[in-house]
């Protein structure tokens, strides 16, 4: 890979300093990142690691539910959020594999937005509050297509707020290969209604699936997903799955993910 | 009672020490004073004109010593194949030059055609990406019948339609296998496709070239199976540089399948390199390197029909194979398709009529050649499979319709209708073995559980019986071989009693320094700790084949004991002098030499050390030393065989497959360490399943590789495969080989695929769905919803 | 250039890094410790698996800097005192769990990271913990059994051969 300064600040607004300069992208766990960097897919000139920044990290209840540092690694938020959040968790859990649990973070997934990622369902679902160094983003306006989120260039996501529902559920579907989801669903019963998001399917990333939502504001049991068909425009054919099969995924996963809520 | 040392017995691995310990040294590992770092530049298409090559940015990069392009390299010979196979109409096949880099045109996506040499990896990567190729795109030839059918565009300039060679098997009966079927009662038809598969043994290939030009001796350590095979290749045929100036060092090596029989091209540039700097060139592939680059396996697709009795009784098979052979003719992708494959299409049954015929056929991919089984699985796969859907269209049991048909204890030495002499072997008992393994019995049980789990249960099998220690050299080369099929080995007995044994073997993974040294240790009656097994090193080895074809131990390990008998042999001279006894009376048991009723005895170190020291010592009629080599060429292959079943639960929603259960029951004669053979086992059915389950190589129109990582390969993982049980205790000792050995690396891969395919169909016909008789492998969730669906 | 330190296999050690030195370069090239492999370029495999600070990670996808002054675990720190095989080295040798040696650093380093955290793992949570190593040769059926036998449970309770 091509050469860069790898800087590790301590504070977030060392970080947010460094990340000013030219060419700076910000490091999390590394685990798209380096491998991305290896192809000369990206050739950052200063690299900000963010793993050393003690006020980004932790899990922890709040007034915005589930708050979890954006550098927590994905083998503490399975650990730590499992008595509060069970299905995130478990979510965490499943993640890639135990290397990539103990390096990869919340934030760096959600900053990334990968249409197979695991987490932005979890936040889709969870209508959770992207915090980041300047504001908090609603998850309505964060995700904006593939690889793409509402985050400014140097922008860095310090916090995960996850709401905690009554009930959740995650089914992962996995691609055989890289064991990130062919098809994810995250299915979480609000007070307030509702939410299912799909991550994998689609080639605009993570997205809601309301029918399913609106059958189960009428009755949380898959008994009332029968006969619902996903909808397959837009979602991805590649050599691991037509269209038409990640729209039974859905499906399939949606009840599955009803049943197995707790 | 296991036995704790010698022939048979478990005997824990010595190299597991260093391996275990991170002092394995790979190629990788191996850093010489002075080494420069090789890139090599490689196309990002299928297929294309060059037209010219600018280096002239790279050249002048920091750390850059030498740019080369496939120019420098047009004036070497070409890599060759390894067999010369006749098409049907007698002629010979056509072998395009496979040049070490690219020229004139690239032919696959991944193929080399300049290199780059910098002191640093990076600088040479760097300045690769420098490099500036005017290469012209033509359209790529992915599809095998669009290839033939086309006689325009052409993968090389010179060969019209891109056939290689029209093969027959055996042309002559082809008429009466025809007739034959034109008279059935019964015929099936099956169109199958023997995927390809991309070996990914866990070490990347990698080479280090390095020349000493103080005496012109050139060395190369590279990941290969058999050293003095590249030796060969590259010195005689490539640079053509004096054999005996090259020394080929495969050190430990990260396992092969197949991949690292071959030379590659990379070999020699790294030397040519290493000459041109006068210092050491190291070159270690990337995995992305590794998909694009190294030789894939099977692809094959064909047309299978098998003519029936209404009892079940088989008339006949025929087949027609397209066999696609890549971009260049590896070194044994001839024969992989033809002669490892037609001549086992009669597979362990009666079948009194079979024909082959395959077309090997170029194109815009990666080359393919033998993997793990080699053609072996391609037959077996072919005939496992239109078996089982013969006793479907025919509602007879396909464990029954099998067992019909074997080929029984009393035709041996059985001669099949394409011209195999099977010595001896007895599948009802592997298939008796099964049945009792699987616990057959109690399928039906396990499948209603599953059934209210909202799960299909199946269950499959296969038998499966293959040729191996590919042999004897004066047949193969009838049938087209460019090389002998034997091996060697030295046996040297120090003055103090400890041993060399200098093998042609490679042991990448299979445990050869423990199980050869067992076998040695039980022959001359001495420690395995006195014995140390050398292999992988053309400087200290008398010559060898190498290690593919499950042939190490019936060839090479028959060398070594027959070197040891000439060791037993002369330490039977020595000692009759020293015991002042006749030859004659010589007895030699458990390590020492006596005279036979008497307690008058010398021991083997004793003997040794009276070879090294020939102070009282037959001079006259016999050499000082203790030293025996010996080359063994087999009077026929060896025939393990045996009986596989597997069983699956199918989730209808997803199509995912589960493998559940999966149990091989095999004969391999005499087993020398029963640990390790059954470790071989496990190996091997692990890629069968992977290959049935997984693993999907797929190029686009463009010949693009869409499999090129990990990220879209699917490797078998821990966690899609179950416990397997194996069982090697029925045993028919080869009959031609003093060990009674025939071979166990290649089983697995071979036996497991139509096992696994033949239980998902099962449990698909079991629960109504008997409209799906074929799914394509890999057997991913999505090709099975998509059958459902 | 810089100069990072940290400490492998107990021993503080220092070498010349640029920021893009990956840990699995400070161990091979700046240490000369070969054990730990490298086996893909899309942190797949899992051979270069070591434990940083207790934790598993593939040190081909961590920065050599962002482990300075980090504790760091490698195959050629889990003999015993004396040289001798550890536990579960022993296992492994024991069960044959490994053929071509090359996955193996990563699968003992990996058994190592299961072990801290379960002591007793089941056959299922020795499969899910090493899917992040792929090993071409043994099917995993006899790693699956060392890991058991070096956790002190009975091999033969899963399967027979």
């Amino acid at each position: 890979m091509q050469n860069f300064e790898l800087v590790k600040p301590a504070s977030v607004a060392d970080a947010v300093r460094a990340l000013a300069r030219d060419g700076a992208q910000a490091l999390s766990g590394g685990q798209t990142l380096i491998p991305t960097m290896k192809q000369r897919l990206a050739t950052p000139e200063v690299l900000v690691s963010l793993t050393g920044i003690g006020e980004m990290q932790g899990v922890c209840t709040g007034p915005g539910g589930l708050h979890i540092g954006g550098a927590t690694p994905h083998a503490v938020v399975a650990r730590e959020a499992a008595r509060y959040y069970p299905a995130l968790a478990a979510l965490a859990g499943h993640i890639g594999d135990p290397a990539v649990r103990s390096r990869g973070t919340v934030g760096g997934s959600l900053a990334n937005n990968d249409p197979s990622a695991c987490y932005p369902a979890a936040a889709l679902a969870s209508d959770a509050v992207i915090v980041t160094d300047k504001r908090k983003i609603a998850v309505a306006d964060y995700f904006q297509g593939l690889f793409t989120t509402a985050l400014d260039e140097g922008e860095i996501i310090t916090e995960v707020q996850f709401k905690i529902p009554e009930k959740a559920g995650y089914m992962k579907f996995d691609q055989p290969a890289s064991r990130f989801a062919l098809v994810g669903v995250f299915v979480a019963k609000h007070a307030g209604g509702v939410r299912v998001a799909v991550t994998g399917a689609s080639e605009n990333g993570v997205f809601r699936w309301h029918e399913a939502e609106a059958a189960l504001d009428a009755g949380f049991s898959a008994a009332r997903l029968s006969g619902l068909v996903a909808p397959s425009r837009g979602l991805i054919g590649d050599l691991h799955g037509t269209p038409a099969y990640r729209a039974n995924l859905i499906a399939v996963l949606t009840k599955r993910a009803v049943m197995a809520a707790s | 009672m296991p036995k704790d040392g010698g022939i048979g017995a478990s005997t824990v691995r010595r190299e597991d020490i260093r391996f275990l310990t991170g002092k394995g040294r790979y190629t990788a590992d191996i850093n010489l004073r002075g080494q420069a770092y090789a890139c090599f530049v490689r196309s990002n298409v299928a297929h294309g004109r060059i037209n010219g090559i600018d280096t002239s940015v790279a050249q002048s990069m920091p750390g850059v010593l030498a740019v080369m392009t496939g120019a420098d390299f047009a004036a070497m010979g070409g890599n060759p194949a390894g067999w010369l196979v006749q098409s049907r109409g007698g002629e010979t096949m056509k072998e395009p030059k496979r040049p070490v880099l690219a020229h004139g045109k690239v032919r696959h996506v991944g193929d080399a055609y300049a290199v780059v040499v910098a002191e640093t990896e990076d600088q040479a990567r760097d300045a690769a990406e420098a490099i500036d190729a005017d290469i012209t795109e033509l359209p790529a030839i992915i599809n095998m019948d669009t290839a033939i059918a086309d006689p325009s565009n052409r993968v090389h300039d010179k060969i019209e339609n891109n056939v290689c060679f029209d093969w027959g098997w055996i042309e002559a009966n082809r008429a009466a296998v025809d007739a034959a079927f034109h008279s059935a009662p019964h015929v099936t038809t099956l169109e199958l496709v023997n995927n390809r598969l991309v070996p990914n043994a866990m070490e990347p290939r990698a080479s280090i070239g390095d020349y000493d030009s103080g005496t012109g001796d050139y060395k190369l350590y590279t990941t290969s199976q058999n050293p003095h095979l590249s030796r060969l290749l590259i010195a005689a045929f490539v640079m053509g540089i004096p054999e005996n100036k090259l020394t080929v060092i495969a050190p430990d090596v990260g396992g092969g399948f197949g991949s690292k029989i071959y030379h590659y091209g990379e070999e020699a540039a790294v030397l040519a390199a290493a000459k041109a700097l006068n210092r050491p060139v190291k070159w270690v592939a990337s995995r992305s390197e590794s998909f694009l680059s190294d030789a894939h396996g099977r692809d094959h697709v064909t047309k299978i029909q098998l003519a029936l009795d209404k009892d079940g009784t088989f008339l006949a098979v025929r087949t027609e194979t397209k066999a696609n052979v890549g971009a260049y003719l590896s070194n044994f992708a001839t024969v992989t398709p033809t002669f490892l494959h037609g001549t086992l299409m009669a597979g362990p049954y009666k079948t009194p009529l079979v024909y082959v015929n395959v077309k090997a056929v170029f194109t815009n991919t990666a080359p393919v050649d033998a993997y793990r089984g080699a053609g072996r699985p391609e037959a077996t796969y072919s005939l496992e499979r239109v078996i089982d859907k013969a006793a479907r269209e025919l509602g007879l049991d396909p464990w029954e319709l099998r067992r019909k048909n074997l080929i029984t204890t009393d035709m041996f030495p059985y001669t099949t209708p394409v011209a195999l002499v099977y010595d001896t072997g007895n599948y009802q008992a592997t298939l008796d073995k099964l049945i009792e393994l699987s616990d057959k019995a109690g399928f039906e049980g396990r499948a209603a559980q599953s059934l209210a789990r909202g799960k299909w249960r199946g269950l499959g099998l296969s038998t499966w019986i293959e040729a191996c220690g590919i042999a004897p050299s004066a047949l193969v080369g009838a049938l087209g071989a460019r090389v002998g099929l034997y091996d060697a080995a030295t046996v040297r007995v120090n003055a103090t009693g400890n041993i060399s044994v200098m093998v042609g073997a490679h042991s990448h993974g299979q445990g050869h320094e423990t199980v050869f040294a067992q076998i040695v240790s039980d022959k001359l009656g001495i420690p395995a700790s006195s014995i140390d097994i050398v292999h992988g090193d053309t400087s200290k080895i008398p010559f060898g084949m190498g290690s593919y074809g499950s042939r190490s131990l019936a060839v090479c390990g028959t060398a070594m004991t027959k070197a040891v008998d000439k060791i037993i042999a002369k330490g039977v001279k020595i000692a009759a002098h020293m015991l002042e006894a006749a030859e004659s009376d010589i007895v030699f048991e458990d390590g020492k030499f006596s005279v036979t009723g008497t307690d008058k005895a010398k021991t083997f170190g004793e003997i040794a050390f009276s070879a090294y020291v020939p102070h009282n010592y037959p001079l006259e009629t016999l050499e000082p030393g203790l030293e025996e080599t010996a080359f063994y060429d087999p009077a026929n292959f060896t025939y393990p065989a045996g009986a596989y079943s597997c069983e699956v639960e199918v989730d209808p929603e997803t199509g995912k497959v589960t493998v559940e259960a999966f149990t091989c029951a095999d004969d391999f004669g005499n087993v020398m360490n029963p640990m390790i053979v059954a470790g071989q086992v496990h190996g091997g059915v692990a890629q069968g399943i992977g290959q049935a389950l997984l693993e999907n190589t797929t190029y686009d129109e463009n010949g693009q590789l869409l499999s090129g990582s990990y990220m879209d390969y699917a490797m078998p993982r821990a966690d899609d495969l179950p416990m397997f049980t194996v069982d090697h205790s029925c045993i028919t000792p080869c009959t031609h080989n003093p060990l009674g050995v025939k071979g166990c690396g290649e089983a697995g891969a071979i036996g497991s695929p139509p096992a696994l395919v033949n239980a998902v169909i099962d449990a698909l016909h079991r629960n109504g769905r008997t409209d799906v008789v074929h799914i394509d492998m890999p057997l991913t969730p999505s090709r099975v919803w998509s059958a459902l669906n | 250039m810089t100069k990072t330190t940290m400490t492998v296999n107990g021993k503080t050690v220092s070498s010349e890094t640029e920021g893009r030195t990956l840990l699995s370069s400070y161990l091979r090239e700046g240490l000369g410790l070969t054990g730990t492999h490298i086996g893909c370029d899309t942190s797949q495999c899992g051979s270069c698996t070591v434990l940083l600070n207790g934790l598993q990670v593939k040190s081909c996808t961590v920065f050599a800097e962002d482990a300075a002054g980090a504790q760091v675990r490698t195959v050629e720190g889990m003999a015993e005192a004396d040289g001798s095989l550890g536990t579960i080295q022993q296992a492994f040798q024991d069960h044959h769990g490994l053929q071509c040696g090359f996955c193996t650093p990563g699968m003992v380093m990996a058994t190592a990271a299961l072990l801290a955290v379960n002591a007793r793992p089941t056959e299922a949570e020795i499969r899910h913990h090493l899917e992040g190593n792929i090993c071409r040769c043994t099917g995993y059926h006899n790693i699956v059994r060392a890991v058991m036998a070096a956790s002190g449970q009975h091999v033969a309770a899963i399967a027979a051969e």
